[in-house]
């Protein structure tokens, strides 16, 4: 680990119980990042749900906007090390996005503005487990932060939860995503420190 | 073990803090020995480590601002963020005697020795300097004779580092000439108002393109961009500008 | 955003090459652009770091520091060509 520095602290942080292991406390919103942040203009905003079949479902932002919206209150737990408690978003939940949805395929990818991408398995989308988004804290999701709309998976290690998202592809197999090529964890849960491949 | 087969990779290492220097109200230069320090070019950085006793750690670069002689210091030069996490810490709490791990010298293309024989131009931008300083003094160990100019934005006057061994340079090492921008304020009689590296400035203080000149960039980011922008469209050729980000918006 | 330049991953490779390759030159797969390591944008702070290339902006190297691994994934680029010290 090396050598302790003399009187140094490191940002304002807590180990407190009931974290998952090796995550500390932060009252920052740590931000994560892969490339430029895209600004994406309302009127050009679409999400687009793609099946195993190629069967689409597609939603504008008023289309979207106008499901039914929840609102959460949820830690997250980012792979930097930084947990952050009771955040608090609005968001539709993917089971109204899966509604009359056809699959029997076990595995999302997940696609971004930007070209991000993450792959997860249906089953962690589903159950009131995952939410699209578009409100933090009362307030329209800041562009630096996955606005207009990002992915919310609490119980996933945050980088799961991809800013800026415009679709999910249904897939048989599960194939990495961009951290998972290269070097990730392909399903990521903070409570077994599943950071990297081995983990 | 099989994994263990190569050679000659980089790894932390312990220096021991052997000086400090104030080199303004916020900036410090961190004078280290490192045993079996393998000495370091002009432009080159280290990595700093630190680890706080519950085992978080927090890892930063700094390019060294001496130029490297056998039995040389490694020096550090640190300007303090108000809100930063690590130079607060090595820029206030840092004394001498402290250990601090290091991993280093790292960077070869960023880097400028004395057998480049064209003029050189030297743009920097706050902390920016301490490579470019690195630069002047190793010019100055070599007794090398290529024109160098240094181009450096400050916001006052009281924030220019290394100010008298500059000015002593400018006047002892032939060849050598500073210019600064101010961006808040200036000091009193100077021509200019406080402003922002610009067209202007680059224009008036860089050498013209056809000088081909070795042309370093150093800086926050966006000096960074903002100048090398500037440099090509007053036509010089990119593939003489090296730039190195430091970060901040 | 704290973005960098390739210069600062010059203390990671160094740990995994025993050549700077900040120094060598990539193609990028994307647009052919052909430049320094150190000129590639990043992107990240540790653990994971993203160079992309300044002409398109495409993904050249991916680095991931676990703490007792390293994984480099260079897909963007078609090619590195390294300065050796010549015989
Ligand atoms: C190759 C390289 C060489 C460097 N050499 C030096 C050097 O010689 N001297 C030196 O003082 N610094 C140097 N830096 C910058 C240094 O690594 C740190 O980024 C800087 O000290 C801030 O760290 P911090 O922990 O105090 O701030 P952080 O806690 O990381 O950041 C605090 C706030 O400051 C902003 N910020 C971060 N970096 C900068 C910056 N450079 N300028 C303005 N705002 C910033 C952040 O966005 C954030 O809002 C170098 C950086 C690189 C990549
Ligand atoms: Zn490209």
């Amino acid at each position: 680990m090396g050598i302790i520095s003399r009187g140094f602290g490191g940002r304002r942080r807590e180990s407190v119980p009931g974290l998952p292991p090796g995550q500390y406390l932060t009252y920052d919103f740590p931000v994560l990042s892969a490339g430029p942040t895209p600004r994406i203009p309302l009127d050009r905003w679409r999400f687009t749900l793609t099946t195993e079949t190629g069967a689409q479902k597609s939603w504008n932002w008023q289309e979207f906007t106008s499901l039914k919206t929840e609102d959460i209150s949820t830690d997250i737990h980012c792979v930097t090390k930084w947990s952050k408690l009771g955040t608090s978003w609005r968001g539709v939940s993917l089971d109204t996005l899966f509604e009359d949805v056809e699959t029997a395929a076990d595995y999302t990818m997940v696609h971004s503005f930007g070209g991000y991408t993450t792959n997860v398995p249906l089953e962690d989308l589903l159950d009131g487990k995952a939410w699209i988004a578009f409100k933090f804290d009362g307030e329209d999701l800041d562009p630096e932060h996955g606005g207009p709309a990002r992915m919310l998976i609490p119980h996933l290690y945050f980088w799961k939860s991809a800013k800026w998202v415009n679709g999910l592809q249904m897939m048989h197999d599960d194939e990495p995503g961009f951290w998972e090529a290269a070097g990730y964890h392909m399903y990521g849960d903070p409570w077994r420190e599943q950071r990297y491949q081995g983990d | 073990m099989a994994r263990t087969a190569v050679s000659r990779r980089l790894n932390w290492r312990i220096g021991t803090v052997r000086e400090v220097r104030q080199e303004t109200p916020t900036i410090r230069t961190l004078v280290f020995d490192i045993p079996d320090w393998p000495g370091h070019a002009a432009g080159q950085h280290i990595d700093v480590r630190l680890t706080a006793p519950d085992g978080y750690q927090a890892q930063r670069s700094y390019s060294i601002g001496s130029a490297w002689t056998d039995g040389g210091t490694v020096e550090l030069t640190v300007q303090k963020l108000d809100d930063g996490e690590v130079s607060p810490y090595l820029v206030d709490v840092v004394e001498p005697g402290d250990q601090i791990e290091l991993r280093g010298p790292v960077g070869g293309w960023f880097v400028w020795r004395p057998a480049q024989t064209d003029p050189v131009l030297l743009i920097g931008g706050g902390s920016g300097v301490v490579p470019l300083m690195a630069m002047i003094r190793q010019r100055s160990l070599a007794k090398t004779m290529q024109p160098f100019r240094l181009i450096y934005s400050v916001r006052t006057p009281e924030d220019i580092c290394y100010a008298d061994e500059l000015r002593r340079r400018v006047r002892d090492d032939g060849g050598l000439d500073v210019r600064y921008v101010y961006t808040r304020k200036t000091p009193q009689g100077w021509p200019d108002p406080p402003k922002r590296i610009d067209v202007a400035t680059l224009n008036t203080y860089g050498w013209p393109p056809d000088f081909a000149a070795d042309t370093f960039v150093c800086g926050p980011t966006s000096f960074v961009e903002t100048a090398a922008d500037i440099l090509v469209a007053l036509g010089h050729d990119p593939r003489r500008i090296r730039t190195e980000r430091f970060g901040g918006k | 955003m704290n973005v960098l330049d390739g210069n600062a991953l010059a203390g990671d490779l160094a740990e995994i090459f025993a050549v700077d390759v900040t120094a060598a030159r990539f193609v990028c797969a994307g647009c052919g652009h052909a430049d320094a390591v150190a000129t590639l944008q990043l992107f990240g702070h540790a653990p994971a770091s993203v160079g992309r290339c300044p002409e398109c902006t495409d993904v050249v190297i991916r680095l991931v520091r676990a703490d007792d691994r390293v994984f480099l994934d260079m897909r963007g680029t078609v090619r590195l060509e390294l300065p050796m010290s010549g015989s």
